[in-house]
């Protein structure tokens, strides 16, 4: 098999951060250069991210067997649409946060190291969405994890360290877990290619080991999305590191774990829908409306939006349960939204905290009058999550509750218009306190400092990427149609595993 | 409790004129381990702790600071160009046309190697990286 064009591209999407993280490391501590490397290397990634969805969204599903080892021996990459739409949005996720990062962390963690794990942070979340190999992504799993720990806990103030602690513990865990999952499936099956499983799963293995193996990697990677009733670790640690930082965890790594419950129940537990996915939907139920309730009790700007981070899985995860082609494109359309919005959410609050100098929601007030822009700014995003049409959540939300009610799940229907109105609340609570009421007397506070007047290349640097994902929800929201096109073709492939696995394998 | 150990370690004669004989010999012995390594016991990463032990036995024997002279380039930067030489052991086989990280192998043999193949290449950065990781620990462990 010789290299195409198209074998390099599909695996650009880890080989660029990898070398912009061996770059940065050769120019430790000097900052504009690690910057210029981040930031180049974001671009090229952005690049190769629509190069590479251009290609599977015109030729079908592509593979590279590394080291040229046939499937199933070597280790297998492979983009379907909906690898390639998931490592678009990381890569978009990427360069608008590198954007962001180079105003908003400061020296200390710039100097040891931020700029070399951030890339190979994209690098465990790319090759996550890219793998074709069970036991491979466990490995991108842990290096995404690593990085995220480091991020997570660099600068040691006392609040990250505690939300540190409880993060790793969970994660490490869940990474267990995972692992003597993947074991106890090859013990069984033979194989650790994931098209290679899916082939022998019926044959080879008994339905109750099968669900056993189900629940096992249901609990791994709910842990990592967040989902009922092991999502505590979340808001626990979320709000505790530097903006930039919250933002690319929030967008981007439980969705990583959204993204690997959908790969594994589409292409290797579906033996019995009816009692996986079935469980799958309900827990969805409880995790929409735990995320909601939680957030509706929190008055800190990150942790709100934190709790929301929950609720949102629980609609991604729905549209897994119902396990129909319409639904799974719901699914899929709500992972493109939600990225893009809570990424978003997250930025502002950074620029809030950066203005006013706090999350309490309660000192904060009056931005309104003095940044409208802001305020607008603030108010796509947050309508956007709460689901207010023509936005892009509206059609996110409007797909999954349709496909609800033709399947007769009213009561998870219910759930999930009930959460939609909670968080409409949620976020108008953020707005009336940070944006619409006065800013009250800051000595019953405690005085916290103002700045005012940023000087202007810091609010372009804060502003761009704010404005170009705003401008993102809008126009999915607006044209919503081809977008959503998208997701049922992706969907389409999810639900026909036979094709991935011939795409893989061969036609055997 | 005892009190804490001096900042510069203690000189001692024996270690000293020891280590001016073991450091090469141990790191002749690590580049032979990592040269063995491909169906032999062996490999990258064992020579780099090979290796990496030189350099501790120097810094107990003189100073961090004169194992940090006596290395040719910081650990930080042996760890990126191992990785560089390792990733790039795999552009290698992009370069000739075959998919990412297939092992090339020469056909002729070259004195000493054997035929060598890109997966020495792979070795020698994964060596690099394991000498790199194992010092930034140890020297920042030792200059606390």
């Amino acid at each position: 098999m010789a290299a195409t064009g198209v074998h390099v591209l599909l695996l650009c999407p880890v080989l660029i951060p990898l070398l912009g993280a061996i770059f940065s490391i050769f120019g430790w501590n000097r900052r504009r250069y690690q910057r210029t490397v981040l930031v180049v290397g974001m671009a090229l990634l952005l690049a190769a991210a629509v190069a590479l969805l251009r290609v599977v969204s015109a030729e079908g599903i592509q593979s590279v067997q590394v080291g040229n080892w046939p499937a199933p021996f070597g280790i297998t990459f492979v983009a379907d649409l909906f690898s390639a739409i998931m490592v678009l949005l990381g890569a978009m996720m990427g360069l608008a946060v590198a954007v962001y990062s180079f105003i908003s962390i400061d020296v200390r963690r710039e100097s040891f190291g931020y700029y070399p794990l951030f890339n190979t942070l994209m690098m465990g979340v790319s090759g996550a969405f890219l793998t074709g190999d069970l036991f491979n992504m466990y490995v991108w799993f842990e290096v995404m994890l690593i990085s995220s720990f480091v991020l997570l806990a660099l600068g040691g103030e006392r609040a990250q360290l505690e939300g540190s602690i409880k993060y790793v513990t969970l994660n490490l865990l869940s990474s267990a877990v995972f692992l003597a999952g993947v074991g106890i499936l090859y013990s069984v099956v033979g194989s650790l290619n994931m098209a290679d499983i899916a082939r022998l799963m019926s044959a080879r293995v008994t339905e109750g080991i099968a669900l056993t193996i189900a629940m096992m990697f249901l609990i791994a990677f709910g842990i990592k999305a967040a989902i009922f009733p092991m999502f505590f670790w979340l808001p626990a640690s979320y709000h505790t590191p530097p903006v930039a930082v919250s933002a690319i965890f929030a967008g981007l790594l439980t969705k990583v774990g959204v993204y690997s419950l959908i790969r594994v129940f589409t292409l290797i537990f579906v033996q019995n829908p009816g009692y996986t996915h079935g469980a799958i939907a309900i827990l969805a139920g409880f995790t929409m409306i735990c995320g909601v309730l939680g957030a509706a009790a929190q008055m800190e700007f990150r942790r709100v939006l934190s709790f929301h981070i929950i609720s949102q899985i629980g609609y991604m995860i729905l549209g897994l349960g119902f396990f129909t082609p319409l639904a799974l494109a719901g699914s899929v359309f709500y992972l493109i939204h939600h990225i893009i919005v809570k990424t978003n959410l997250f930025l502002v609050s950074g620029v809030v905290h950066r203005l006013q100098g706090t999350y309490q929601l309660k000192p904060l007030g009056g931005l309104y009058k003095r940044h409208p822009l802001l305020g607008l700014l603030f108010l796509i995003p947050a309508m956007s999550l709460a689901g207010v049409p023509p936005l892009s959540g509206f059609w996110a939300k409007f797909i999954l509750i349709r496909e609800g009610l033709e399947l007769r799940h009213y009561l998870l229907v219910a759930a999930a218009l009930v959460t939609s109105i909670l968080t409409l609340y949620s976020m108008s609570k953020i707005w009336v306190e940070v944006f619409w009421k006065d800013k009250p007397e800051s000595r019953v506070f405690g005085g916290a400092p103002i700045a005012h007047r940023l000087p202007r290349i810091v609010w372009v640097l804060y502003l761009a990427p704010i404005v170009a994902l705003a401008l993102c929800t809008v126009i999915i929201g607006l044209a919503a149609e081809p977008v959503f096109a998208l997701s049922l073709r992706a969907a389409e492939q999810l639900m026909d595993p036979q094709a991935y696995i011939e795409a893989i394998l061969g036609g055997g | 409790m005892n009190p804490p150990p001096a900042r510069s370690m203690m000189p001692s004669l024996i270690l000293n004129t020891a280590t001016r004989y073991l450091m090469p010999l141990l790191v002749t012995f690590s580049i032979f381990v990592l040269l063995r390594g491909h169906n032999l016991p062996g490999g990258g990463f064992i020579g780099g702790l090979i290796a990496a032990a030189a350099f501790v036995l120097y810094a107990i024997a003189h100073h961090v600071a004169a194992a940090r002279r006596a290395l040719p380039l910081d650990p930080l930067q042996l760890i990126a160009l191992g990785l560089l030489t390792a990733v790039s052991s795999g552009i290698l086989s992009i370069v000739a046309g075959e998919p990412f990280m297939t092992g090339l192998w020469s056909h002729d043999p070259w004195p000493v190697l054997g035929a060598p193949g890109t997966p020495l290449l792979f070795d020698i950065g994964v060596y690099l990286v394991v000498l790199g990781v194992a010092l930034t620990i140890v020297f920042a462990l030792a200059e606390e």
